[in-house]
């Protein structure tokens, strides 16, 4: 796995063990119909093929909130539907953000017994430690926010239909 | 697997506890690494961070030779979810404040005016 052969101190690893199938999963990450309906409901569009374009938009709120139009870009650097996607990922929020430069995450779907799929999110955040706050949850009241809230999210979507953000 | 049984055991354990809080503070230890901070054997360290492991709390790499070890807050986060939040997530983080304040060292009783 190359993304392990990369981990440092900085990387951050969240696993879920999540009740659906490895396209299913794939279509929840990659499409904007599907990634809007969990997490912060921002719409990623993804160009699915080494240096396409990886952007999140702004949502309505979020505009009214003074944030640009996409907050956060990147570049797919491997997808491999449905199973695994690498990609850069860079937050546009502020200069400060947009200063860290891009950092790293991968994504894998690895099938399992009983119906279930693991799904892994790396992200190496070396020389980004603003991002690794906001992503770790920091920032957000009640401990919530961050990777283990939107991906826990993206569970309670595809296994009950309902997503917890609302 | 997620499995709750599984997680709240590992849990139930001081140096299991302890172990998570040193890759909170600092992910990507090596066994030797953990070793250093606890009074127990090899042996014993590695004994606990399977159990970890087999909770899904801890997830380990490879780097080179080393194997290093991370911090999976998922679990809890889902754990979180299901039994705090539907419960008592208000009182509980109302006391957890209260807890937080008083213990800072910022805090300092209001001195009275003479």
């Amino acid at each position: 796995m190359d993304a392990g052969k990369k981990a440092s101190v900085t990387t951050k690893i969240h696993e879920i063990y999540i009740r659906s199938t490895p396209e299913t999963i794939w279509s929840a990450i990659t499409s904007p119909e599907w990634n809007d309906k969990y997490g912060y409901r921002a719409a990623a569009v993804y160009e699915l093929k080494p240096g396409g374009k990886y952007a999140a938009k702004a949502t309505a709120q979020m505009r009214t909130m003074g944030l640009p139009e996409t907050i956060i870009d990147g570049e797919v650097l491997e997808a491999h539907p449905p199973r695994k996607l690498v990609q850069t990922f860079r937050f546009l929020f502020n200069e400060q953000n947009r200063a860290e430069g891009f950092t790293r995450v991968t994504w894998e779907i690895e099938p399992t017994a009983s119906g279930f799929c693991r799904l892994t999110v790396t992200h190496e955040l070396d020389g980004a430690p603003i991002m690794a706050a906001a992503t770790s949850g920091k920032y957000s009241e009640k401990g919530g926010g961050g990777w283990a809230w939107i991906i826990s999210d993206l569970k309670s979507l595809l296994e009950t239909g309902k997503s917890m953000s609302g | 697997m997620f499995d709750d049984d599984r997680v709240f055991k590992a849990l139930g354990d001081a140096t299991r506890r302890f172990l998570l809080d040193l890759l909170f503070k600092r992910d990507g230890r090596t066994l030797s690494e953990l070793e250093a901070e606890l009074t127990m054997t090899r042996f014993g360290v590695m004994k606990h961070l399977r159990v970890l492991e087999n909770a899904g709390l801890v997830i380990t790499r490879r780097a080179g030779r080393e194997k290093l070890h991370f911090l999976n807050p998922v679990p809890v986060r889902l754990i979180h979810d299901r039994w705090i939040d539907k419960y008592t997530e208000r009182q509980v983080s109302t006391l957890v404040d209260m807890k937080t304040t008083l213990e800072s060292k910022k805090w300092m009783p209001v001195k009275k005016r003479a």
